[in-house]
């Protein structure tokens, strides 16, 4: 059953596809964009929606996060994952398969697409495992799995160290149309490591990744997809000379994509003082040189997409010594927040360009539906209000998990709206 | 000087984050308790109705019974927990068990844990005063005052004196300690072993590095050699336990080449023939068991401060009671 038509009435319309940063109505019919233009006429039983003074956007997209189901419900679900996403202004979010079992078979895949389904919040893309039990070994069933509805392949959290099998999983996910997404990181060189490898590990005693465990790991990846032709994205990219290598990349034209994530745009190895297990994760904060290239290559397109890698945790397994704690923070509910009262209104970024790194290029990226209001595009749409404060209270996250190094920041501008399909499945509340 | 700025707080966790006069102010305590253990009867009243937990997540001989001596000295009573025993294999968290143990109400706890930041968070979770006896890799305060307390005792001040760290400064918390605690009371430090046994950055805090040990031992008034632990052997570090002495090693011909005589400490146990060679450690610059007897004076000095003495009385508190 179609839901009623809805009208985002006298919004600032920011659609960087079509060029568009403009009041604008937009009508959504049968959970499409219908029409897009300054007065609209309000159809008959159609819901109208007052956006004066707020800013209407494609949905935005997560192209990284877990959800943790099948296997570690306990630190969310599909369920809880998507409507964490949804309060957090996301109506699309790709999952990552290292769950318990992991997603290697259609089976699963289709296990994780229905179980989105059913959630009824976000949009819940899967991902395919590019190896066997993310064993590093053999190729999964990647074909099957994109034909169940895999949107890329990925082993995060486990690097490909083989270079052959990375050959492999270029080659043949090229034939599908697919990205390959790897997580940097040379085992060999972090081996044993819990922090970035500095001065703050040294003082506080704690073994250390170097940059160099990543900035090799990229190169290789790089030298792979050139000669490959295959697409390969790097998540989460923490390291300054990874930033540079990935600009030369693609001025060389080899097809690469990469993320940024919001605690490697913001913070730096210091946030680990005092043993913050908060501010534990995986590739770690780095320096302030690093965070700074991090940034720069955000900005200026090399790191294209902003993604969070929502990494949810109980709290029973954070709470213990800094080795023993896992890696990891929750980034849904925080990421638009942040973005909008350290970038946009510093006016680093504009909304455009903020909108293109959430939404249009993580679509493009992974081809997905979406990344526009153009008339024929899916009724997928967040409602932002530049001006709301809010600071962060982890107690109040719709996520199962509490697991932020930003809890008290205060914060200026927030997702008040997220519709999927043309149903508005979250609206904050006005005093929230 | 104030008597709050030389209160340790509740917690003895690190060296690095004291001042100079509260390291001089648990040095100098630590004076009038020396004493006390060249009695006949090596008991006063200092910690008499105290309850403390010696916490042992490694496996220590030296520091758990110089604790327990400086405890059972000051009258406490004491009980020991050792991570074999304990519930800890059973699954139960640091925090729970501390919680527990908490919740029998004791007054202290001395721990030793294999993790960075251990001490600090069981600190900042229970209200009893603790007391870090080795976290990791990253500090071992007592040690490193007691090393401070027998290189006053033997050079007649720290200030000025050059004072080297040999061995393997990566993973070791007694290189920390010394580092920390050395520079603050005006001392230059050097660290010297090989580079896979130094941890990147170490320059940052203020130390000079050097690569060959005979570098270092021209350089030096006081060496610190670090104990080799076998298991760096097997994970790579070094090729093998005789190139870490032929290269590596304090050796007395080695240091019959040094400009002055140089005083040797060591934080024990030893590996005689590997990191130092038996006649450096028998030898008559040689200050290691000076090292374990002060290890029990300073470590009174430390629970008598953390349970709310002063230096200045600390003479006074040996007869009455705290």
């Amino acid at each position: 059953m179609s839901p009623r038509p809805l009208l985002l009435r006298g919004g600032r319309v920011v659609d960087p596809a079509q060029g568009l940063d403009a009041t604008r109505d937009v009508l959504i019919v049968d959970g499409t964009v219908a029409e897009i233009a300054p007065d609209v006429d309000v159809p008959e039983d159609a819901r109208v929606m007052d956006c004066a003074g707020l800013v209407v956007t494609p949905g935005l997209i997560d192209p990284h996060v877990h959800l943790r189901e099948p296997g570690q419900e306990h630190k969310e679900t599909i369920a809880t994952g998507a409507r964490a996403a949804l309060a957090g202004g996301f109506t699309s979010v790709v999952a990552m398969p290292n769950t318990d079992p992991v997603i290697d078979s259609p089976a699963l895949v289709g296990f994780v697409a229905a179980a989105g389904r059913r959630a009824g919040a976000a949009r819940v893309y899967p991902t395919g495992a590019i190896s066997l039990g993310l064993a590093g070994k053999r190729l999964a069933p990647v074909g099957e799995m994109i034909e169940a509805g895999a949107v890329a392949i990925t082993d995060d959290g486990h690097p490909i160290m083989d270079s052959g099998l990375m050959r492999l999983a270029l080659e043949y996910a090229r034939g599908f149309g697919v990205p390959v997404a790897d997580h940097p990181e040379d085992l060999g060189l972090s081996a044993g490591g819990h922090m970035n490898e500095g001065l703050v590990s040294t003082r506080l005693g704690v073994r250390g990744k170097p940059n160099a465990s990543e900035d090799a790991h990229i190169i290789r990846d790089i030298l792979v997809a050139e000669f490959t032709g295959g697409h390969i994205h790097l998540q989460h990219v923490s390291t300054e000379f990874g930033v540079e290598m990935i600009r030369q990349a693609k001025a060389r034209g080899v097809h690469v994509t990469a993320e940024a994530s919001p605690h490697h745009l913001l913070l730096t190895d210091e946030a680990v003082e005092g043993y913050r297990t908060e501010a534990k994760m995986n590739p770690p904060l780095r320096s302030e040189a690093d965070r700074a290239a991090v940034e720069a290559g955000m900005l200026d397109g090399t790191l294209g997409i902003i993604a969070t890698d929502h990494a949810p945790h109980h709290y029973d397994e954070k709470e213990r010594a800094f080795d023993d704690a896992p890696n990891g923070i929750v980034g849904l509910e925080t990421s638009v927040g942040l973005i909008l009262t350290h970038f946009v209104h510093e006016e680093k970024l504009s909304l455009g360009e903020m909108v293109d790194r959430m939404s249009v290029a993580p679509a493009r990226a992974f081809d997905l539906p979406g990344g526009t209001l153009a008339p024929g595009s899916p009724g997928d749409i967040t409602v932002l209000d530049l001006e709301r404060r809010w600071s962060v209270d982890p107690s109040a996250f719709i996520s199962m998990s509490r697991n932020t190094p930003f809890q008290g920041w205060e914060l200026l501008g927030r997702a008040v709206a997220a519709i999927v399909g043309g149903e508005v499945l979250f609206e904050a509340d006005p005093g929230d | 000087m104030s008597p709050e700025s030389l209160s340790l707080g509740k917690d003895l966790i690190g060296l690095e984050s004291l001042s100079r006069d509260q390291i001089r102010g648990i040095l100098d305590t630590a004076e009038p308790f020396k004493e006390i253990s060249e009695r006949a009867i090596k008991k006063v009243p200092v910690l008499r109705g105290k309850t403390i937990v010696n916490l042992f997540f490694e496996p220590s001989t030296r520091t758990r019974v110089s604790f327990e001596f400086a405890e059972k000295r000051l009258s406490a009573d004491t009980v020991n927990i050792s991570a074999s025993g304990s519930s800890v294999v059973k699954g139960e968290t640091l925090v729970d068990m501390a919680r527990n143990l908490e919740a029998m109400r004791i007054d202290m706890v001395v721990m030793r844990h294999g993790a960075s930041g251990a001490a600090r968070f069981l600190a900042e979770r229970i209200p009893s005063n603790v007391v870090n006896a080795g976290d990791g890799r990253h500090e071992h305060p007592t040690q490193g005052l007691l090393d401070m307390l027998t290189i006053r005792d033997h050079m007649g001040q720290i200030e000025g004196l050059k004072v080297g760290i040999v061995g393997d400064v990566l993973h070791s918390r007694v290189a920390r300690s010394n580092i920390y605690g050395l520079l603050k009371l005006g001392a230059e430090v050097a660290v010297c072993g090989p580079r896979t046994l130094l941890p990147m950055g170490i320059e940052e805090l203020g130390v000079e590095v050097f690569s060959r040990v005979e570098e270092a031992i021209e350089w030096a008034d006081v060496l610190n050699v670090l104990r080799l632990q076998l298991e760096r052997m097997e994970g790579g570090y070094v090729p093998s336990l005789r190139e870490y002495n032929r290269i590596y090693g304090v050796s007395s011909a080695r240091l019959e080449r040094a400009p002055r005589d140089i005083l040797i400490l060591h934080p024990g146990p030893m590996n005689r023939g590997v990191e130092i060679d038996s006649d450096v450690a028998d030898g008559p610059h040689s200050v290691i068991l000076n090292q374990v007897t002060n290890g029990v004076a300073v470590r009174m000095a430390v629970l008598y401060l953390l349970a709310g003495g002063a230096p200045d009385t600390a003479e006074a508190a040996k007869k009455g009671g705290s």
